[in-house]
């Protein structure tokens, strides 16, 4: 049981920097960012090549710059080429695969043996003993956790916060709002290419496949951590991104476990409860709508 | 100081739906003008305001500010320089950000080449506080609330602080006050005259009010069919009435005013 809690609370943390960079390019930046898919990839199969190649440190620095790079491209699309933002993220993930390939030698995935890997080095230092894993995933996302609050409360982070709530302001504050999406991407996938590149070394491999559906599933922990925290300033987003996302991989574990949900359908469940959670308000309109409709029938109206 | 010169602009030309918006139209501000601005329905009022702004580029002719030619400069970079308020008082503030945000945000105007990962200091705050305190309305005790709390009124007063905060060179008002109720709209009028009047801001400001026309600033332009039919100041504005004014417009554009709003609001 501990073994159980213990890798929820890793894989959450690790997944949280997803959760981190959905809420920068969707809650704040409002775009609904399809790159993400392929930017984990490509952050995991840099991290996983170079760490082969006896860097792990340099392994996570070349993953957040190639997710950096991949954020670009689809800002490039969207801002200065006119692709809607959806599809700029679409073609990008699209290319991406490739480049994944290319990055992992054209293979579909690639391991590491007895390289050394960030948490290797952490376990061999002796520090956290049985929790070596646990502590160094912690402290990576709670250090971008608060690296994240300390941008977005700097004059770039306000006007990248201005661009997702009205376009206008921002230009009347005479900054460039295709700059500041630029930003915007940027980190996100940068952050995104980071969880990639933790997941990889934590996992000793990196998958051609391993990013299908984590756009889904980060918004999925988004929106657990909001339910719980709400949204009201930027502390409690953070907070709650990086909660959602350890309280997802715990119900993951438990479903694991107990086979509640059979495990092969997690996906499709994980697709309806985000469709639900995001159409909500529609639904609520809806539901008051046909009860002001009903209402009015039983009243005699007509 | 503004200098336009034979601007023109069509929209959605060759089509169907082709507009003269702006036609030949030529304007001379000197610094310091306070010059209100009237107009029929589609005379172009708005339109010369975006030109000027830059929200697009003209079809043909130059806009000079400060013996400057910006006419092919972006409007994020103008509006280092010009200050704009539009009718609609959503669309001057970021409605989930703070006030305090929004105001460091417009400050940013006056912080060119600073670095971008400076925040908001304790001075800054001060500051805002300050200048939050002048507009009378109790908002510096709100620096934390986001904006979409506030009353459209509020909002655009504090829109109105947010552009001459940092005095700009151009200040463009487009009926920032019509969309406010009356009392509301008198108290930011009033707040509009006294920022003008401090910083001895160049202003152009349309307004539906005939007698505001006339009142407010030394002079008085109006519009038709996208160009300035009159343009008076001086001893001859001082002495005309409303009434004068509209006779003008009928002489000069050989047609009655169908200014709707203009019309509802001469009671």
């Amino acid at each position: 049981m501990v073994y159980v809690i213990q890798t929820a609370l890793e894989l959450g943390f690790m997944y949280a920097l997803v959760a981190l960079a959905l809420f920068l390019s969707y809650r704040i930046l409002d775009i609904a960012d399809l790159t993400t898919d392929g930017s984990f990839v490509l952050g995991a199969a840099v991290s996983v090549t170079i760490a082969a190649a006896g860097h792990p440190f340099l392994a996570v620095f070349a993953a957040l710059a190639a997710g950096a790079c991949a954020g670009y491209v689809t800002a490039f699309l969207q801002t200065r080429l006119g692709v809607p933002s959806i599809l700029a993220g679409i073609v990008t993930n699209t290319g991406l695969y490739t480049v994944n390939l290319m990055v992992m030698g054209w293979s579909s995935n690639v391991s590491l043996l007895k390289q050394d890997t960030l948490f290797t080095i952490v376990r061999d230092a002796g520090i956290g003993g049985d929790f070596h894993k646990l502590i160094l995933a912690a402290a990576i996302t709670v250090l971008m956790s608060l690296l994240l609050v300390w941008f977005l409360s700097t004059r770039l982070g306000l006007s990248i916060r201005a661009t997702g709530d009205n376009k206008d302001i921002v230009r009347a504050s005479s900054i460039n709002p295709v700059f500041t999406i630029s930003v915007g991407l940027c980190v996100a996938n940068a952050m995104t290419a980071l969880s990639g590149a933790v997941v990889g070394q934590y996992q000793k491999s990196a998958d051609i496949n391993s990013g299908t559906g984590i756009v889904v599933i980060g918004l999925a922990c988004l929106i657990i951590g909001e339910t719980v925290f709400g949204r009201r300033s930027v502390v409690r987003n953070v907070v709650a991104a990086v909660a959602g996302s350890i309280g997802y991989r715990f119900l993951y574990a438990m479903i694991l476990k107990t086979s509640v949900v059979p495990i092969e359908c997690l996906k499709l469940v994980t697709a309806i409860v985000v469709a639900l959670a995001i159409a909500s308000p529609a639904l609520k309109e809806w539901g008051s709508f046909q009860k002001r409709k009903f209402g009015s029938v039983q009243k005699g109206g007509r | 100081m503004l200098r336009l010169e034979h601007i023109k602009k069509t929209f959605n030309p060759g089509t169907v739906n082709e507009k003269r918006a702006v036609w030949d139209l030529s304007l001379h501000l000197k610094p310091g003008d306070f010059a209100t601005i009237i107009g029929s329905n589609g005379a172009g009022k708005s339109t010369m305001l975006n030109a000027i702004s830059g929200s697009f580029y003209v079809d043909e002719g130059a806009i000079y500010l400060d013996g400057k030619n910006i006419t092919f400069v972006e409007e994020y970079k103008r509006s280092r320089v010009i200050g704009r308020l539009f009718q609609d008082p959503l669309r001057g503030t970021a409605p989930h950000m703070t006030m305090e945000e929004n105001l460091a945000l417009a400050y940013l105007r006056a912080s060119e080449g600073s670095n971008p990962f400076s925040r908001i200091s304790k001075k800054d705050k001060a500051f805002f506080r300050e200048q939050l305190s002048l507009l009378d309305m109790g908002l510096e005790d709100r620096m934390k609330q986001p904006v979409g709390l506030l009353s459209g009124g509020q909002r655009q007063a504090l829109t109105l602080l947010m552009a001459t905060m940092v005095p700009p060179k151009l200040l463009l008002l487009d009926e920032h006050t019509a969309a406010l109720d009356p009392g509301t709209a008198k108290k930011v009028l009033g707040l509009t005259a006294r920022m003008i009047e401090k910083h001895q801001t160049t202003c152009l400001m349309v307004t539906h009010n005939m007698h505001q026309a006339l009142e407010l600033g030394n002079r008085t332009l109006m519009m038709d069919s996208g160009k300035i039919i009159l343009d008076v100041e001086g001893e001859e504005r001082a002495h005309m009435t409303v009434s004068d004014l509209l006779n003008k417009f009928q002489s000069n554009s050989k047609r009655a005013l169908d200014n709707d709003r203009i019309l509802l609001s001469m009671e």
